[in-house]
């Protein structure tokens, strides 16, 4: 067990260091520079040259990377340029927001998706499993942003139920209401996201029953004499379910993915938002931190769902 | 109940008995006019081609299909309960209790994420009101008389750590984990090495000796069934085409199809090594012919007159019985060309 874990956290290290160079280079390579866009028009090219300078934007690229780097583990990720406060505290503020977010979206991605899964395999065949199907396929086809669109102009607009931007109400007081009111500003988006995210979990979930019920070890328990109930309880639920369980560091990634789309349509102060601000001007230091701390996320994600699954599945252990 | 008053007592008893599954909507018959008995402290071997029903025979005693996708018409009678009309909670309490299964494929049969030692507890949970620690004593003993070796250490694993044979081990503990009377096996050592096939069926006599249960034993291997079997019924196209007890059908076989598949096998005395290979293949169950003998275009030089158009068995005594009359004018394609 720990060997499995052992060897899976070693692989990430070179994963690591790759992944930090090419963030590196790539924001490097992005055409344009921080200080064209934003400073005062009236500052000539050998000031902006000394300002470049400065920051130390000639020195040689693995210079700058090491530099970078040593920064990196001292917290000190630089100053944006845009927002002109330290990348630091800017994404604690937005990773914050996206962290509640993502956290009630991959809930409710799981509270609807697994019973609808279980259900659709089950009754495989059935109308249960039709109707569930046609749902799935209509999901599927219409892109992300269409149905956060049509759901925020429907909930949001033409029904107020739910706010249509911000991540909590500037007049909440106290404990409670703040809680409430950011509550209220991730319901809509959260489900609409969530509703996005089953479609994997009911496909992959409805395969493994089925597959599961036709499989020859649960013969074998009829043959023992199992009760139906428990054969799907103790072989065929528990089967599918504990690989389910390592999706969600998986699903990590399409979280993220979908926060870019769902904060910019809900104006939602996340970290998918300030990514896409970032790109648009050319905020150098929250973009490769950023790309670097969506990397670094994904690669957690699939390290957690690697043990999990090795925790859950004895073949895949190492002896 | 003494020794020599269960000796004859007959366990189980078909009669008449049909399944046919749905496809495409439509029902076809796999098997058909299946009338069988077996008695306690007996060997029953089943051969025949693949494709030719055993399974399909095996699986209807024991419930294992799906009732919304098949229909079993006839009588299934075990110890007084026919089983074609019993309550799946009924049925629950004789699989695992009083029939034993053993399956093929001894790699899929086990669950792949449980212990060894939980699967083979479930079945003393269903049937027995044994505690937690009488259970777990009872598994040790199980694998112990199974043969495994390290019984405490298996009993940890999970299956993917064991060999084949050993996991076949695993199944046939599960299956005699309640002592049952019956034993169905189908094709126990198909999967296995030569050498494991031979200590897996011994295993299996010796249970059977054991427990003075009875035993459904489906083969492909005939030399198994010389060895290990006291009688044989030889199935075509969805029937018993031949029935008798092991000197009768190896020593004087009847019907056409049980002469086609003795003289198929490699014979250690023959001076050809030439082997007899039967024409043509089982129909599948869309294309069974719906009257006349399913075996029939596979012996095509034996005129449509010689046959019956709907062979039913016949007893040659000695409980020796053949389906159709003209096994007499019966004879091998060679014989007419010498
Ligand atoms: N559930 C099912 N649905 C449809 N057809 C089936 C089903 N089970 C078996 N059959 C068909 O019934 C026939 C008999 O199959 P069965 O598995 O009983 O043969 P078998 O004698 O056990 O063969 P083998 O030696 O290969 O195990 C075959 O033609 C098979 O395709
Ligand atoms: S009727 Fe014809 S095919 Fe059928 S058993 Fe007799 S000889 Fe063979
Ligand atoms: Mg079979």
């Amino acid at each position: 067990m720990w060997k499995t874990i052992l060897r899976r956290v070693l692989i990430m290290i070179p994963e690591l260091i790759v992944l930090s160079i090419l963030v590196f280079l790539l924001a490097k390579a992005m055409p344009g520079d921080p200080f064209s866009g934003s400073i005062n028009p009236k500052t000539s090219p050998a000031q902006l040259h000394r300002l470049m300078a400065a920051n130390g934007l000639f020195d040689p690229w693995y210079v700058q990377y090491w530099h970078w780097v040593v920064n990196l583990f001292h917290g000190k990720l630089g100053m944006s340029y845009e927002y002109q406060m330290p990348v630091i505290n800017l994404i604690k503020q937005r990773g914050l927001n996206t962290l509640w977010l993502a956290t009630f979206t991959m809930i409710l991605t799981y509270a609807i998706g697994l019973p609808l899964g279980i259900f659709a395999g089950k009754h495989e065949g059935k109308w249960q499993d039709t109707i569930i199907r046609v749902f799935n396929y209509i999901t599927m086809s219409v892109p992300f942003f269409v149905v956060l669109v049509i759901g925020i102009w429907i909930f949001g607009y033409a029904l107020g139920w739910f706010p249509t931007s911000g991540s909590i109400s500037p007049n909440a007081n106290g404990m409670g209401e703040t809680i409430l009111s950011r509550l209220g500003h991730i319901i809509l988006p959260g489900l609409l996201g969530a509703l996005f995210g089953t479609v994997n979990i009911v496909q992959y979930l409805r395969s493994q029953v089925i597959d599961a019920k036709h499989s020859a070890f649960v013969k074998t328990a009829v043959a023992k004499g199992v009760p139906e109930k428990d054969i799907y309880r103790h072989h065929i639920f528990r089967n599918s379910l504990l690989p389910i369980a390592a999706f969600a560091g998986y699903s990590i990634t399409g979280l993220l993915a979908g926060s870019i789309f769902t904060e910019m349509i809900f104006s939602y102060p996340g970290m998918g938002q300030l990514f896409l601000n970032a790109v648009n001007y050319r905020d150098y230091t929250v973009i490769t931190t950023l790309v670097l701390l969506y990397g670094f996320l994904n690669l957690m994600g699939t390290l957690i769902s690697d043990i999990v699954l090795s925790i859950v599945d004895p073949r895949i252990r190492v002896e | 109940m003494t020794e020599s008053a269960t000796k004859h007592e007959t366990i189980l008893t078909v009669k008449d008995l049909t399944t046919s599954f749905k496809i495409n909507n439509k029902f076809y018959k796999a098997i058909s006019d299946i009338d069988m008995k077996i008695k306690r402290d007996e060997i029953l071997a089943i051969v025949g081609e693949s494709g030719c029903g055993k399974s399909t025979l095996v699986n209807s005693i024991m419930g294992l299909q799906d009732p919304s996708e098949t229909k079993i018409t006839g009588e299934i009678d075990f110890e007084g309960q026919d089983l074609t009309k019993i309550s799946e909670a009924d049925y629950n309490k004789i699989r695992g209790a009083k029939i034993g299964m053993i399956f093929q494929d001894p790699l899929s049969a086990l669950n792949p994420l449980k212990r060894i030692e939980d699967q083979i507890e479930e079945v003393l949970i269903c049937h027995t009101d044994m505690s937690k620690q009488e259970r777990r004593a009872r598994v040790l003993e199980l694998l112990d008389q199974v043969g495994i070796v390290d019984p405490k250490r298996t009993a940890h694993q999970f299956p993917h750590q064991l060999s084949g044979g050993m996991r076949q081990r695993i199944v046939i503990a599960i299956a005699i984990a309640c002592k049952p009377d019956f034993i169905i096996a189908d094709e126990p050592t198909t999967a296995l090495d030569v050498t494991i096939q031979a200590q897996i069926l011994d295993l299996l006599k010796d249970i059977q000796k054991e427990n003075h249960s009875s035993i459904i034993l489906i083969t492909h291997d005939l030399g198994v069934v010389a060895e290990t079997a006291d009688y044989v019924h030889v199935m075509y196209a969805g029937k018993i085409v031949e029935k008798g007890n092991v000197d009768q059908v190896f020593n004087n076989p009847q019907h056409p199809y049980t002469r086609s598949l003795l003289k198929s096998i490699p014979q250690v005395d023959s001076e050809s090594d030439e082997l007899y290979v039967i024409e043509g293949s089982v129909p599948s169950l869309q294309n069974m012919p719906a009257t006349g003998d399913a075996f029939a275009p596979r012996i095509p030089w034996i005129l449509a007159s010689d046959h019956e158009e709907n062979p039913s068995m016949h007893k040659l005594g000695h409980g020796h019985e053949v389906r159709c009359t003209c096994y007499q004018d019966f004879y091998f394609k060679e014989e007419s060309d010498a």
